[in-house]
């Protein structure tokens, strides 16, 4: 028995025939974070999407275990109820449904999962109140409809105001850095950051280096051409910045 | 993809629960339409010489008439002379005195509906009138009502007893020439509704009908006549279910609503007839003509609607605004499922200065229903700074269902602006994912996707009713997600 999160092992997915993760192994324990960078179509999303469940993917190889239980076996909303949290790169909107009334009823799904009792609306709010300082968010977007009319900037905090809530062991952050400006992205990785616990772990998706000058990675991990290619610490991702990835393009192309 | 298909499809077997028939003793007109029918309808009424006259009258007019084809909706043709008219539980004594008079039998059939009159009596202050098959069975909290000086009671008792509000306002709105149904429902109507708020009361409770087809081959053709008087203010809500048969039933009613001066009239319907099973066999004919009359100044005239069930939907209820600064609104949510047909919508028909109109109408299509808005907006010349605002949204839900909307627009001065929104979306798998990932279950998340969709809509509904509605709209679409 392993005390590993996460464990995924040798994976290979595609989408309509094209082979898109070729064989990525990983494993995450608790209280660690993990950075995956990669340039452009080198699988990154794909690995998010496949762990959260995503239909439309086709596993052609490995395993994945988490908490001890066979991930890919489970549906997206059980992997959701067993902590599995993902932060979307782009948070979908849902048209006339409330924040709130959403996000209560997915903490008591989670909450139902565990065998606790379901919470009602006065106490959810008052667990809610303390999550919006934590992101600096306005009230009134617990009123408004789930991401509707949200700027890029909203939609990102409001994905770690629900990551918040739902307090999930394994989060995973598709690119949440995109389209956030210096002060947003402060505020997000901040929110992040308070976040981390000894009991949980954080999976950070981003083609940029600069999220995680704010989010501070225990390991790095070079995702190209769905592989990965090299394993450092944070230092890996500053090399990265400075030399761009054809640097580590260069050096996969040798031992092939 | 796949999955998700399979999702949809095990939503959408959910099976209708309202599906069961009751066996009580009926007396019934033998099947078949004509003018010895209609007089043994009225004089099991015992009616006025004056009303079986008019009968006779629609029925004649009704004969020079062709059924209508304009409607995107296809039906084998209705064999009118298959149908029984007039279908009544038997009764021991000649009409019910009170509830306890009552048949237990019908009682527990509303109690499986939900509708438990004396429940509703004591608990929720819902005046109710229940109409099984064709005649009224009971109406609770009338005489409440009447220290008011409201009438509520079925239209065969208001004949009785109110003759000269009946012969008044029958027909004003919705006269027997105005459309094939509206015709034969003159000629064979058989109960229905009656309800008259005097001046200046604002009536206290909700009024509600419950509508039950119960009898096999049986129409079901009701009236439902409400007059507020100057000033007042009722709100009214229906509600329908019917057995689950193999062949088709027809349900051709006639609403008629007229609002007095400074009068308002807000009238909320949840439909949910039987829908017929997914191969389409089965399922009400659901041909209705509801419309109301702003007859007075400032005078406002509300319909809200929640139609999931039926086989086929073919109704259009309208508002004219004949009065200056009258207000006429519709707020609609149609939902088809399987093989369900709707082409539903509505008409404002601006006519004093002023009026104000609005639409919105939310249109959900599933598995390969078929779902169409038709809506006329027409200002008058004399209607002058009239405005319109109309929102006509569909949601598809699948690849095989459709959407269909058929605006028209008519506008005579010019000094009234219209304005029309339309749009059209896809439940997207992107949403429910979305859900998902958050620990909702495809169902729940459809449900919650769709409610939203509906929300302008639901938050019309009385509290109670929108809860109803909401629950309703779930069952429809179960397994429905695309």
């Amino acid at each position: 028995m392993s005390n590993s999160i996460l464990e995924i092992k040798n994976l290979s997915a595609g989408v309509e025939g094209k082979q898109i993760l070729k064989g990525v192994s990983l494993t995450i324990n608790p209280g660690e974070v993990h950075a995956v960078m990669g340039p452009n179509g080198s699988g990154k999303s794909t690995l998010a999407a496949v762990l959260a469940g995503r239909e439309g993917y086709d596993i052609t190889g490995g395993e994945v275990i988490y908490n001890g239980k066979d991930l890919l076996d489970l549906d997206p909303e059980e992997r959701a109820r067993e902590g599995l949290f993902l932060a979307f790169q782009y948070p979908v909107e849902i048209p006339g449904v409330n924040s709130t009334y959403f996000l209560k009823a997915a903490l008591n799904e989670v909450r139902k999962h565990k065998g606790l009792p379901e919470l009602d609306a006065i106490e959810f709010l008052n667990l809610v109140k303390d999550k919006m300082k934590l992101l600096e968010l306005k009230d009134d977007l617990l009123k408004r409809s789930v991401n509707e009319g949200f700027s890029g900037g909203e939609k990102k905090r409001a994905e770690i105001f629900q990551m918040a809530v739902l307090e999930p062991k394994l989060a995973i952050l598709d690119e949440t850095d995109s389209g956030l400006d210096i002060d947003a992205l402060k505020i997000v990785s901040e929110g992040v950051n308070k976040l981390k616990r000894a009991d949980n772990a954080q999976l950070v998706i981003t083609h940029y280096q600069r999220l995680l000058n704010y989010i501070v990675p225990d390991f790095v991990h070079v995702l190209v051409d769905g592989r990965i290619v090299k394993t450092g610490d944070k230092k890996l991702a500053l090399e990265l910045e400075s030399k761009g990835y054809d640097w580590i393009l260069k050096g996969q192309a040798v031992p092939a | 993809m796949s999955t998700a298909t399979e999702t949809i499809e095990g939503l959408v077997k959910q099976e209708y629960k309202y599906g069961f028939v009751t066996d009580v003793e009926t007396e019934s007109a033998p099947p078949g339409l004509n003018e010895d029918t209609i007089r043994l309808i009225s004089a099991k009424k015992k009616e006025p010489e004056w009303l079986t006259e008019y009968r006779l009258k629609a029925y004649r007019h009704w004969l020079t008439l062709k059924e209508p084809t304009w409607q995107f909706v296809k039906y084998p043709p209705v064999d009118f002379q298959d149908i029984t008219y007039y279908v009544a539980p038997k009764q021991k004594t000649d009409g019910p005195k009170s509830l306890d008079e009552v048949d237990p039998k019908l009682l527990e059939t509303y109690e499986k509906l939900g509708i438990p009159l004396r429940e509703r009596e004591r608990l929720a202050g819902v005046a109710v009138d229940a109409v099984f098959d064709s005649v009224s069975v009971g109406t609770t909290y009338r005489d409440q009502l009447a220290a008011k000086g409201i009438i509520f009671c079925s239209f065969s008792e208001a004949v009785q007893e109110h003759p000269d509000l009946v012969k008044k306002y029958l027909g004003m709105v919705v006269p027997y020439t105005d459309n094939y149904y509206a015709a034969l429902n003159a000629a064979v109507f058989s109960d229905g509704s009656f309800c008259y708020i005097p001046k200046g009361v604002r009536c206290p409770m909700e009024l509600s009908t419950y509508f039950r087809i119960n009898a096999a081959k049986s129409g079901q053709f009701e009236r439902t006549l409400i007059v507020a008087d100057e000033g007042s203010y009722v709100s009214y809500l229906e509600g329908c279910t019917a057995p689950m048969r193999d062949e088709n039933q027809l349900h051709a009613a006639v609403v008629e609503l007229i609002a007095m001066d400074n009068a308002e009239i807000k009238y909320s319907t949840v439909q949910n007839w039987y829908p017929g099973d997914e191969q389409g066999r089965g399922g009400i004919y659901n041909f209705v003509t509801k419309r109301g009359l702003c007859k007075g100044r400032k005078s406002k005239i509300s319909w809200t609607q929640v139609e999931t069930g039926s086989a086929i939907t073919w109704k259009y209820p309208s508002c004219i605004l004949q009065g200056d600064d009258s207000v006429g609104e519709f707020y609609s949510v149609a939902v088809v499922n399987n093989m369900q047909q709707a082409d539903t919508g509505t008409k404002m028909v601006h006519i004093g200065k002023n009026t104000r109109s609005t639409i919105v109408s939310k249109g959900i299509s599933a598995g390969k229903g078929q779902n169409s808005y038709r809506g006329l907006v027409k200002i008058q010349k004399s209607a002058t700074n009239a405005r319109n605002f109309s929102q006509c949204d569909s949601m598809l839900i699948g690849n095989r269902c459709g959407a269909h909307t058929f605006p028209y627009i008519e506008v005579k001065n010019t000094s009234s602006s219209v304005e029309h929104e339309a749009t059209t979306s896809k439940i997207g798998e992107d949403q429910i994912f979305y859900c998902n990932q958050r620990g909702l279950s495809t169902q729940d998340a459809v449900n919650m996707i769709v409610n939203g969709f509906c929300k302008e809509v639901f938050k019309e509904l009385p509290m109670e009713f929108a809860v109803e509605a909401q629950k309703l709209l779930g069952v429809s679409l179960e397994g429905s997600v695309g």
